[in-house]
């Protein structure tokens, strides 16, 4: 088993590499200049000292190597010193945002914790509404809780959250007035109605994500609790005596997590590329808002910075999936 | 079927087997129904509608629905359901467009991956790092970066849309070519083929005559995937205000323009989303039943 983590940990390393180079070449092939919005009055000598002073006179390799330096060796270091207050990164220059001229990872850092708690929020609470709701719609196949079940999901697969998420404030905010369309991030938790305005700001983004995220592991739960109900072990347990409750919920249960458990560490990446959107729709300044105002902005090195994040992301939770998957099932384990 | 004495039983063509099945999937059934009468409705609609897309009557603007505009007018006067037409032309026309390029690189890679054995480990690497892409950003990146030369070399309406189809249809070919792939590895080592290839046949006819009509099943289903999500991203794409120009509708456009005065005229939004929703799920269900439909084991019961 440790060999096996080892070695998937050594694969992700060329492609990380590998996919930093992609983004980095796709962004920096691309004919647009940083330049474009200056005036047409500064001297073009001004201009190459402006370009060579964000880092672009050189050839396009030694950028790639600066950047990996950057973000591989100066970023930690920045992050070690503040945590233990020592001064590693003291003068070295890190990732610079075009816009703002101030690092990219401080700004990802402010903006992180917003995005966070929605996309974690509403994450968790789509997989505590999924599992219930696939157990019992695989248990009970074909009733008509399994068909309305289904048919949910159906829909929530199938309506994308731009909508859901337009559509719901339309009902909520703008017919009932009910909850604000716009989530308020400087809002700070002090006391009792400060909780409840927070808790009201919030429920429409989380559920709105809730519902991809409920739609996808519902649909998975269903299938595998199906798989595993009409295996030779659960007659057998039934045959025992066994309560119902324990057949289900200790036995098959069981066995159908294995899976489960993977697609839920798999999705973590594809639910923050979704927030993406639904930052946009409830104006949650977080990471997705983040990235548009970048990529409005011709600001490179912060698309490059957040685009490189989510790839991080998507190969460790992939990483993580494989490594959960043989320590729960022993039948696979790779070595 | 060996006992001859008894021929009663009329034989049945694979094609009819496979109607049977999908008709008693009834939420299929309607899927196909809702799919084809939208695709007839964007398609015939606008030849027969008096009013066109972009036609501007600034002094009817802002209406609600009436006999002469059903759906209501926008901002500058244009007919709301001419627009609606319009856009769903472009939607679905991106969405065919883009399921047509991703099936093709989907099913070669994976026909070729699965079939030349020296080929398998670097086309299923490429498959891997494709998939570790992240996907959302890097469109939204190509949509930036590729905009202007594009709408330079071919109009702003085509330039975007082929950026938009190729965009898609490059990251979006991964699933196809895993599951043709694992189909072509199974297929590879059937008596059939290898009758083939005893005969002399060539590896391009084998693949042609012999594999691709057996993995045609797997890829239709991903087909009907392919539309939805083309559909989507074009949407979210254009909702996010990086995909066609204002001027040119679609329905990702037109709810992101209706978001904009969501105070006013809150029932704006509801056409476009209902329609992306609506077009989606007849899709979803289709697939459904198609999948189900076209699997053996499944018609047997």
């Amino acid at each position: 088993m440790l060999s096996f983590i080892l070695r998937r940990l050594l694969i992700s390393i060329p492609t990380l590499i590998i996919i930093s180079l992609v983004i980095f070449l796709l962004l920096n092939l691309a004919p647009n200049d940083p330049m474009a919005q200056v005036p047409l009055t500064v001297p073009p000598e001004v201009k190459q000292k402006m370009r060579e002073a964000l880092g672009l006179g050189q050839p396009l390799y030694i950028q790639f190597l600066k950047w990996l330096i950057q973000f591989f060796w100066i970023e930690p270091q920045v992050f070690i010193d503040y945590l233990f207050d020592t001064n590693f990164a003291e003068g070295k220059q890190r990732v610079i945002s075009w816009q703002t001229r101030s690092p990219v990872m401080d700004i990802i850092v402010q903006r992180m914790p917003q995005t966070l708690w929605v996309v974690g929020m509403s994450y968790v609470v789509g997989i505590l509404i999924a599992i219930p709701i696939g157990i019992y719609s695989a248990y009970k196949q074909y009733s008509v809780f399994d068909q309305v079940g289904t048919f949910v999901t159906m829909i929530g697969y199938s309506v994308p959250p731009f909508f859901t998420g337009v559509f719901v404030i339309v009902i909520f905010s703008v017919q009932l007035g009910w909850l604000p369309s716009i989530y308020d991030t400087t809002h700070s938790v002090v006391d009792w109605e400060t909780f409840k305005t927070q808790l009201k700001q919030m429920v429409m983004p989380v559920m709105v994500l809730a519902l991809q995220t409920t739609a996808m592991i519902n649909r998975f739960m269903r299938a595998t609790m199906l798989d595993n109900l009409n295996q030779d072990y659960v007659r057998t347990a039934r045959a025992k005596g066994l309560s119902e409750w324990t057949v289900v919920m200790v036995h098959v249960l069981r066995n159908s997590m294995i899976p489960v458990i993977t697609v839920i560490a798999l999705n973590v990446p594809a639910i923050f590329g979704g927030a993406i959107i639904t930052e946009q729709v409830f104006k949650v300044n977080g990471i997705g808002q983040q990235l548009i105002g970048a990529i409005y902005a011709n600001d490179l090195p912060t698309v490059q910075t957040i685009t490189f994040m989510f790839a991080v992301l998507i190969v460790l939770f992939n990483l993580l999936a494989d490594i959960i998957y043989g320590i729960l099932d022993p039948r696979i384990r790779y070595d | 079927m060996t006992d001859n004495n008894n021929i009663t039983v009329k034989p049945r063509s694979k094609v009819r087997d496979v109607w049977d099945q999908f008709k008693s999937h009834k939420g299929a059934l309607l899927g196909a129904i809702i799919f084809f009468s939208i695709v007839s409705l964007v398609m015939i609609g606008p030849f027969l509608w008096p009013f066109d897309a972009n036609q501007i009557d600034i002094r009817s603007r802002n209406q609600g629905p009436s006999l002469l505009h059903p759906f209501g007018t926008d901002q500058l006067g244009r007919d709301t359901l001419a627009r609606m037409m319009a856009g769903g032309r472009t939607s679905i026309a991106v969405g065919l467009a883009a399921m047509a390029l991703s099936l093709f690189f989907g099913s070669f890679i994976g026909v070729t991956a699965g079939f030349y054995k020296k080929l398998d480990g670097i086309l299923m690497r490429i498959t891997d790092l494709f998939l570790s892409l992240p996907l959302l950003p890097l469109l939204l990146v190509m949509m930036l970066l590729f905009r202007e030369p594009l709408s330079e070399a071919y109009g702003p309406e085509r330039g975007m849309f082929v950026l938009i189809v190729v965009s898609i249809g490059i990251t979006s070919w991964m699933p196809t070519a895993r599951i043709v792939r694992a189909e072509v590895l199974a297929l590879k080592e059937r008596e059939f083929v290898l009758a083939a290839k005893a005969s002399g046949t060539s590896d391009t006819l084998i693949i042609l005559r012999h594999i691709m009509p057996n993995v045609l099943s797997p890829i239709m289903v991903s087909a009907t995937l392919g539309i939805a999500n083309g559909i989507i991203t074009e949407s979210a794409l254009s909702f996010l205000g990086l995909g066609f120009p204002p001027d040119f509708p679609t329905w990702g456009r037109l709810l992101n323009d209706a978001v904009d005065y969501i105070q006013q005229y809150p029932e704006r939004v509801f056409w476009p989303g209902l329609a992306i929703s609506l077009t989606v799920l007849s899709i979803n269900y289709l697939g459904d039943g198609l999948r189900d439909a076209l699997d053996p084991r499944m018609r047997k019961r």
